[in-house]
């Protein structure tokens, strides 16, 4: 197990490559990318079991991972070249002609670490599920972890899937929801009110945990409890808190940074804030 | 002209079923997902022998294309089974990006297409289908003609690698077909060779236009008769090679004529052999409840069409 203080680390190179790759490309969402950092940084450096730096596609042994809302695209992409499957050089090509690191998450080129296409919302979920149905025929015990963005659960297909988890019992995939209450018009509340999240996925048959997202030991011990809550019948839900824009103090807790980047003086405002811990791609 | 023995009468779902059942006994990798139309597609028998690897999807065909592409990861060969319609146009977003994109080694197994779903109306007869599957990088679209082409497609598919769109429908057409005949995918079929006008045709078409070709005999018109049951990759070559006989090339789909096999054909074609043509298909209009047959009649897909597209192409000749 990775120390608390070495994934901080980790996270805080991570969200300069952010902020990097999104002024470099001058497009990109870094908002909700900084905002999911702690949760990827955790995940693929602690709980995840993978044979990183080693991608299969079919991931046999392994647990997957499916990013639902692509457009943050730059968290994983930093993320997956930082846990070695893909050179951290190849960052500066973030949406670029003749990139693998294409605007969201594609297969096509073959980048390590994606397994499906992502971006136009809601389908990841019933990707995921399928994903974990296939494991259970090749009888493999390894989990299936997704993430979904707040506003995405607006889009009918992930009601769809939650009501097919649970009556197929699909009791290995945990799902992260990103709950930082922003979407692009707005708060979320204003755009399309959510209502009660858990009352919502309890009443659609999922087991609901709930977790900070900017806590490491609290994103360690949460998707623990829910891993241990698996094999019992029950897809599991976590509901993630998080702040948009983490990290870069004018960037946090609004939607004007879900899609925008900075400029030249922005970009070095918010990387005087974040340490440089293994080094600029 | 070659004759060819009608071997029997069924629907070319039926093909589907058994050809589905059929893997399940050869390829345990093959899984199916339903959306609630078991019986219509036919798919009972491989939902009772393999009750494992048979996923009951509900009303929510979006998810079902999702779950589909999700369990080709970790090596599942999904065939999903719907109405042409849900399989389609409903789910086209999420065919483009979770399949399609994502090069999935999902087939989608689409039946009721056309017309010839008869009484149900026009919301459920898509005729575009065609159109929109050929439409998008990476898919393979097949559209068989009979119960013996359904099974042996249906069988065939689970060994190429990729996505694809298999169309099929609902009433009983004659069995022509041999049941042994091996089907390559991408490969015409030249059924009956002719000298003054091929008739190219796709779906329950192929047999129309088989009597088609029969009257125009009789007219002492020469018809060649070609089966272009995969639409993409298209055959060009047999197209090439009987339109630079014939001079003539009529097409006959059960689909609108903008978008289908006639688009494809007149295509290939313009680009390396024009040739004078003519289109049988839905012209630019949606169905509306009634019997196959008087449907087929109705809307411009009947046998008459197909020889009074041949006769326009070929009498100014002399």
């Amino acid at each position: 197990m990775e120390s608390t203080e070495k994934l901080q680390q980790i996270a805080s190179q991570v969200r300069r490559d952010i902020v990097r790759m999104v002024h470099g490309a001058a497009s990109g969402h870094p908002g909700g990318s900084l905002g999911c950092t702690d949760f990827f940084v955790a995940l693929y450096f602690d709980v995840m079991h993978t044979k990183a730096p080693v991608f299969n596609m079919d991931g046999e042994g392994e647990d997957l991972f499916f990013l639902s809302n692509g457009h943050i695209s730059p968290v994983w992409y930093s993320t997956l070249a930082r846990r070695g499957f893909f050179p951290v050089g190849e960052l500066a090509t973030f949406r670029k002609i003749e990139s693998r690191l294409q605007g969201h998450p594609a297969t096509e080129e073959g980048l390590p670490g994606i397994r499906v296409a992502s971006g136009s919302l809601g389908q990841g979920l019933s990707v995921a599920i399928g994903a974990a149905q296939a494991k259970k025929l090749n009888k493999d015990d390894r989990f299936v972890y997704s993430l979904h963005g707040d506003g995405e659960l607006q889009e009918g297909q992930i009601w769809e899937a939650a009501m097919y988890a649970a009556h197929h019992k699909v009791d290995n995939i945990i799902s992260t929801i990103d709950f930082n209450g922003q979407q692009i018009d707005g708060a979320v509340e204003n755009v399309m009110n959510l209502g009660d999240l858990r009352a919502k996925w309890e009443a659609f048959g999922w087991q609901v945990h709930q977790m900070y997202g900017h806590s490491i030991d609290d994103i360690r011990r949460i998707v623990a409890e829910a891993r241990d809550a698996c094999g019992k019948g029950k897809p599991q839900m976590i509901l993630m808190t998080t702040e948009m824009g983490k990290g870069v103090d004018f960037m946090e807790g609004t939607h004007k940074w879900h899609g925008v980047a900075p400029d030249d003086e922005q970009l070095a405002q918010a990387l005087h804030q974040l340490e440089e811990t293994l080094g600029d791609y | 002209m070659k004759e060819y023995p009608v071997l029997g009468k069924k629907d070319t779902r039926s093909g589907f079923g058994d050809g589905l059942f059929e893997l399940g006994q050869t390829n345990p990798n093959v899984v199916a997902l339903c959306a609630d139309l078991t019986g219509s597609l036919k798919m009972n028998a491989f939902q009772d022998a393999f009750p494992d690897r048979f996923f009951q999807v509900g009303i929510a065909e979006a998810n079902m294309m999702g779950l589909a592409a999700g369990m080709t990861i970790g090596g599942k060969i999904p065939f999903t089974g719907t109405f042409a319609n849900f399989s389609t146009g409903r789910v086209y977003d999420q065919i483009r990006q979770s399949i399609a994109y994502s090069e999935k080694n999902v087939k989608i197994c689409a039946s009721h297409a056309g017309l010839t779903l008869g009484e149900d109306g026009a919301t459920h007869q898509i005729l575009e289908d065609i159109g929109l599957m050929q439409m998008l990088p990476n898919m393979t679209v097949i559209n068989p003609c009979d119960y013996n082409q359904t099974k042996a497609a249906t069988i065939a598919i689970a060994d190429h690698h990729g996505p694809v769109y298999l169309r099929f429908g609902r009433p009983k057409v004659p069995i022509f077909v041999p049941e042994d005949m091996p089907f390559e995918i991408g490969k015409g079929i030249l059924l009956n060779e002719g000298s003054d006008v091929t008739i190219i045709a796709t779906g329950h078409l192929v047999w129309k236009s088989l009597e088609a070709a029969k009257e125009l005999e009789d007219k002492g018109i020469s018809a060649e008769v070609i089966n272009i049951h995969t639409i993409k990759p298209l055959d060009e070559d047999i197209i090439l090679r009987s339109a630079s006989k014939t001079g003539a090339v009529v097409t006959a789909e059960e689909h609108q004529i903008r978008g289908g096999l006639g688009s494809a054909v007149a295509q290939v074609l313009a680009e390396h052999k024009p040739t004078p043509m003519r289109f049988v298909g839905v012209n630019d209009q949606f169905g509306e409840s009634g019997k196959p047959d008087e449907l087929l009649d109705k809307y411009g897909c009947g046998v008459k069409d197909v020889v009074q597209a041949a006769e326009a192409l070929v009498k100014p000749r002399g």
